[in-house]
This record gives C-alpha cells, sequence and structure tokens, in this order.
C-alpha cells in the first residue's frame, strides 16, 4: 500500500499530534486539545486511539489491538489490519512483544514494562461531563482544581446504595492533581494504571483531547477514608479454561436454562497459560 | 471446549464481500454508473458535497454509489478522503454579488435589480406522483432565454445603503479553520459557520424550526435566496497575481431579522447568513436562522435557554460523522464494562436483600 504515508496520516498532521502528546505527558492527566481528524473508521470506534498510535508508530514497532481485553473481537481485527496495511509494521497478539499496544476496555493482565506504549481509546475523555455537560464550566472546574461536585457525587452514591456505585471509568486521581477518566477500563484494571513503567497515552477523537500518564505516574482511583476504593471482578469465579484467578472474567452465557461460565477477558494471557500448563504436561 | 464467540478476521472478510454483493443486487439490471447519479441524483450529489465540507460532484457520486445511497455514510467517505488532501492555502472571498445566478428569490421585495428567477425549483410543482417517470420518458429541453452577465446587487444592499442593516464585520485574512484546529468555546462567528455549512440538514432544520416556533423566537424574512455558480480563486505569492481555479455552485441566504436597539445602537435589522455547496436552499434557510439565534449572546438578546441559542449544544452535535459514529459506537462489544455492571447489580441486591432480611429479623 503506497497510497498514504507511513501510518496513513501525513507527517505535517502527525508533528501536530505529536506536540499534543508531547504537552499531555508534561502536565499529566490533563486534557490536551487537538485537531483530530476524520480517519476512515467512524468517530467512536477508536479514532483517537489510532490517531496517538498513527503519531507514535516507527517501522521497526511491534503493534497488538485489543478490544475487551481480546486480540480477536471484530474492532481490534480491523484496526489491526489498518495498520498493517498503512504502516506495514510487524503485528503480534503477545503482550510481553508488542512495543505499542492499542486498546479499548482494558489494560492487559501481563505487567508492562519500560518502552512500552499503551494507547487508551476514549469515548468521554471529561470525568466530570456527566456532572456538567458543558465544557467551558469543566475546563474551569479542572483549572480551579474545584473538584467537589465528583467527591459530591461519590457520596451520594454511598448514601445511597451503601457503596460507590461505578464499575468502569472509575475516576482517578493523578499526581494529586487532575481528575482523569481511565476510559471505559472495569475498576478492577485502575490499579494497573499506578506506577505503571508503560507510557499511558489516551486519545479521544470525536471529543479532540489527548491526555497522559507517563511511567511511574502516581494515579489513586477516587474514595474515602472509611470506603476505600476495591478493585472488583465476578465474586469467587476462575477461569474455566486456564484456571486463572488473577485476571478479569468475561461472563458468557452457554445455554438457555441459566447454565453459564467465567472465560478470561485478555485472551493472550489465558493462551500463554494454556499453553504453559499443556508444556508442564508433557 | 468453549470456542471465544468473537467475530473473527474471516468472519469480517465475508460480511464485506456479502455487502459487496448486496450493494450490486440483481444482476439483471444494469450497473449504476456515476453519470447518472451526478446527473439524475444531483440534489443528493449536492448534499454530500455540503456536509463532506469536498466540492467534488464526480466523488460525491462515487461515494453514494458506494454507500448504496446512504448519505451519511457517503459524507463520511468523503470526509475520510478529505482529510488525506493537503492544504496548499486559503481561496479569496467568494464574490457572491457575481454569481451567475439560476434561482434568485426575495420574499422582501416584490421587485429589485435583477429580478425575481425561480429556476429550477419544486416550489409550486404539485407533489402528485409522476407516474410517466416510472418509464423513461424523453424530456423536451425547457425554454431559454438570453444569459445575462448584469452582476445582480444583493437585495439586502439596498438597505445597508439606507443605514438600516447591521455592518458586518468584514474579518480579517487569518481566517479560523475549523478542520485544523479543535473547536474551542466561545466561538467566533467564522468558525461557527465554517461548522454549520458541513453541519447535518436534519438537524438543522430543526432547530431553525424550533426557533420559528418560539424557542429563541427571532422572525426572520427570507431576504435573499440565490443559487447560482461562482468563481473560485486564489491569490498565489509565488505569481504575485490572482489566478480562478474553480466554478462552483452554491446556495446563499441572508435572513432579515428584526433588532430593537440597545443602549448603544438604534432599532435596525440583522443579519443572519447561510452558505452552502450546490443547490441546497433548505440547508442554506436553516443555517441562516440558526445562525441568527446564535448571535443572541453578541446583539444582547434575552437568553431563554432555547437550544438553538446555545452554540455549545449546537455546535457540539451538528456534525452528522461525530454523532452517528459516537451512536452506532454501541454496536461495538461492551462485554467488559457489562460484566462490571452487571456484578455490581448483582452485589447491591445481594447487600439490599440481607439488609432487608436483618431488619425483618429484628422486627420479629
Amino acid at each position: 500500500m503506497t497510497d498514504y504515508n507511513f501510518a496513513y496520516l501525513d507527517e505535517a498532521t502527525k508533528r501536530m499530534l505529536r506536540r499534543a502528546i508531547l504537552k499531555a505527558v508534561a502536565i499529566p492527566g490533563y486534557q490536551v486539545p487537538f485537531s483530530s481528524r476524520e480517519m476512515p473508521m467512524p468517530y467512536g470506534w477508536g479514532t483517537g486511539g489510532v490517531q496517538v498510535t498513527a503519531a507514535c508508530l516507527v517501522p521497526e514497532d511491534t503493534l497488538k489491538v485489543i478490544d475487551q481485553g481480546a486480540d480477536d473481537t471484530t474492532n481490534a481485527v480491523s484496526i489491526r489490519k489498518f495498520f498493517a496495511r498503512v504502516a506495514g509494521v510487524e503485528t503480534t497478539e503477545a503482550t510481553a512483544r508488542a512495543s505499542v499496544i492499542q486498546t479499548r476496555h482494558r489494560i492487559p493482565e501481563t505487567p508492562l514494562t519500560e518502552g512500552q506504549i499503551l494507547v487508551f481509546q476514549v469515548p468521554i475523555p471529561e470525568p466530570l461531563r456527566f456532572l456538567e455537560p458543558r465544557e467551558t464550566e469543566t475546563r474551569t472546574m479542572h483549572a480551579l482544581e474545584d473538584y467537589g461536585l465528583m467527591h459530591v457525587r461519590l457520596y451520594e452514591d454511598i448514601a445511597k446504595h451503601g457503596e460507590i456505585a461505578r464499575a468502569y471509568a472509575y475516576p482517578v486521581r493523578v499526581e494529586g492533581r487532575y481528575i482523569m477518566d481511565p476510559s471505559p477500563i472495569p475498576k478492577f484494571d485502575n490499579p494497573k494504571l499506578d506506577n505503571s513503567p508503560a507510557l499511558q497515552l489516551f486519545g479521544a477523537g470525536r471529543e479532540c483531547r489527548i491526555y497522559a500518564l507517563p511511567p511511574y505516574t502516581r494515579v489513586e482511583s477516587l474514595d474515602f477514608e472509611d470506603y476505600p476504593f476495591t478493585a472488583s471482578k465476578a465474586a469467587g469465579q476462575v477461569c474455566a479454561i486456564c484456571g486463572a484467578e488473577d485476571s478479569y472474567l468475561d461472563e458468557v452465557i452457554t445455554d438457555d436454562a441459566g447454565g453459564r461460565m467465567f472465560v478470561c477477558s485478555d485472551t493472550d494471557y489465558c493462551a500463554t497459560r494454556v499453553a504453559a500448563q499443556a508444556e508442564d504436561a508433557a | 471446549m468453549y470456542v471465544a464467540v468473537k467475530g473473527g478476521e474471516r468472519a469480517i472478510e465475508n460480511a464485506h464481500a456479502w455487502l459487496d454483493d448486496a450493494r450490486r443486487g440483481d444482476r439483471d439490471v444494469p450497473d449504476l454508473v456515476l453519470d447518472q447519479i451526478r446527473e439524475q441524483l444531483a440534489l443528493a450529489v449536492d448534499r454530500v458535497m455540503a456536509e463532506g465540507a469536498l466540492y467534488d460532484p464526480d466523488l460525491a457520486a462515487l461515494a453514494l454509489k458506494q454507500a448504496r445511497g446512504d448519505v451519511i455514510e457517503a459524507v463520511f467517505l468523503i470526509r475520510a478522503f478529505r482529510t488525506t488532501l493537503p492544504r496548499f492555502g486559503t481561496s479569496q472571498p467568494v464574490d457572491t454579488g457575481a454569481m451567475q445566478i439560476i434561482r434568485r428569490i426575495s420574499a422582501t421585495y416584490k421587485d429589485a435589480p435583477g429580478g425575481q428567477v425561480l429556476g429550477p425549483t419544486f416550489d409550486y410543482t404539485h407533489r402528485l406522483l409522476d407516474f410517466g417517470l416510472a418509464q423513461t420518458p424523453d424530456i423536451a429541453a425547457a425554454p431559454e432565454a438570453e444569459i445575462s452577465t448584469a452582476s445582480v446587487p444583493h437585495i439586502l444592499s439596498h438597505l445597508n445603503a439606507e443605514g438600516l442593516m447591521q455592518r458586518e464585520d468584514a474579518g480579517g485574512p487569518d481566517v479560523p479553520d475549523l478542520t485544523r484546529a479543535p473547536l474551542e468555546f466561545p466561538a467566533e462567528r467564522p468558525l461557527r459557520l465554517q461548522a454549520l455549512t458541513r453541519g447535518d440538514e436534519g438537524f438543522l432544520l430543526s432547530l431553525a424550526y424550533s426557533t420559528q416556533r418560539g424557542y429563541g423566537r427571532n422572525h426572520a424574512f427570507v431576504g435573499e435566496l440565490r443559487i447560482g455558480h461562482v468563481r473560485v480563486s486564489a491569490f498565489l505569492p509565488e505569481l504575485g497575481f490572482e489566478i480562478e481555479f474553480a466554478e462552483i455552485m452554491i446556495t446563499e441566504c441572508e435572513s432579515v431579522n428584526q433588532f430593537q436597539g440597545s443602549k448603544t445602537e438604534l432599532a435596525q435589522f440583522t443579519r443572519g447568513y447561510g452558505l452552502v455547496f450546490g443547490q441546497s436552499e433548505r440547508k442554506a434557510i436553516s443555517m441562516a436562522l440558526v445562525d441568527r439565534a446564535l448571535r443572541a449572546r453578541e446583539l444582547g438578546e434575552d437568553l431563554d435557554g432555547a437550544p438553538a441559542q446555545d452554540e455549545e449544544f449546537v455546535l457540539s452535535h451538528c456534525d452528522n460523522i461525530q454523532s452517528s459514529g459516537f451512536l452506532e459506537h454501541i454496536k461495538l462489544p461492551h462485554y467488559v464494562d457489562f460484566q462490571a455492571e452487571l456484578e455490581l447489580i448483582r452485589k447491591l441486591r445481594r447487600d439490599a436483600a440481607a439488609r432487608q432480611a436483618a431488619t425483618s429479623q429484628a422486627a420479629e
């Protein structure tokens, strides 16, 4: 495919993106406006992540793309094929082998390492959006560090439900300053954001925002002293395929009589464990 | 053994093959050629160019064919292509006063220099299905008149001359570009107009209609609506002069709205402005009304919380490529977040049931 520049975007656009990324890295958790482009996939389908990945890729990179933790979900396949076509980079399903990982809704179970870049696709970058719909207002709230509304909201959850009723996109505070939306990852994944050796970049295409967590950034999930944050997942279940107890599980309905099973959402993690078990048995 | 119920590469390839097959339809029916779309579905082509923000009737026809007639999908194809094009520079402002007119009407004056020209309009046709068109009848050529080369001044310029029309800011050479900088609020009028001209026709129509029905009411007259061809030129610094590089068809609408005046300004008329690629008067009129509604703040009018007066609301939601993309993304897998919700709901129910049991026990 030679009709398009390397990684689809022209160099001037990539430079614009890299400037936004550098600014985002310099101010962890701050949402940097950038001039998002129309991409050949729809807004809401990962255009922000795709633009950030395009700006980060070099020909030597090895790319992994996951959606819901899996390499073989349709949109992950589509995005991986896109970059294989317009950038010609090597692709992989192995977390440990990838230099750039684009993800939607999950952080891989295999711990990331220095030098890796994790790119999140973000639908609504503003953690305060559902408390205040106006961008002009929320930008001011961030500038003044005026996060009372968020704390009141979390308190109301406790008053009503006895706990903070947020299962995913659980808000975090970055280096004690900006409140940040970690994208719709389950709160099970929130602890992985903290002090990660990898560079974590967040791209929201439709909303024209990029933000970042540089390696080894302090990321705390919002909570109260008497109601501490807990990273939860399916209670008392293990993966039906690999037996993992420590991974995030998807529930699969197996029949129409209430039968169900739980399997790893991270397909690479699951397959690696199964392969290792087979080797041990042999 | 459980087999992952997740779409794979083969499923996608097969789906796309099916799409190609369905697009072609019955092979006994001749394949549609782009000339037919461009010539005979011209208004659909115009809409794709307007909302796709790229003036190229052939590409718009191709997009419509590829999209199986789905206009928003065609707009999307054009937008995605448009991003890959380099931007060489900015054209000179288009002189719509020098337009080669095919249609020009005013609702405010019975007659004016240049006259009223109905042009190829649906207005005053009776909307009776023409069963004759189901065949392929020969259509006689329309009667012709001499082309007038006289320039046709804008109707509102006559009001301008009397000082009754609010003067517009001519703007500087540095025009903001919505496609090169993220939209930030408050947005100035040039930026608002850029967003509106490529905004969704249906959305703008509904917003404009809402102002007519009292949500941010500001009665508009169609001062002038004109459709025709204009020349586009650019100044090339290397050559030191201006060259014409295109002739495009556009629709322009200027609405006239009353303004009561304020402490510093006398009562006068104000303008709403609509300019759209191609022949698209519904969109141009809608745009003019919404533009005028969005000026409420700068004109110091009462803001009554109407959606059409709220620039954050209008500009954040008028783009159908953004809105349809985000709307349709909920088709994508959400197993992980749904699973998290499922666990949360189960836990909340468990906790509540336990509390209830404890209370009823205590009561016994």
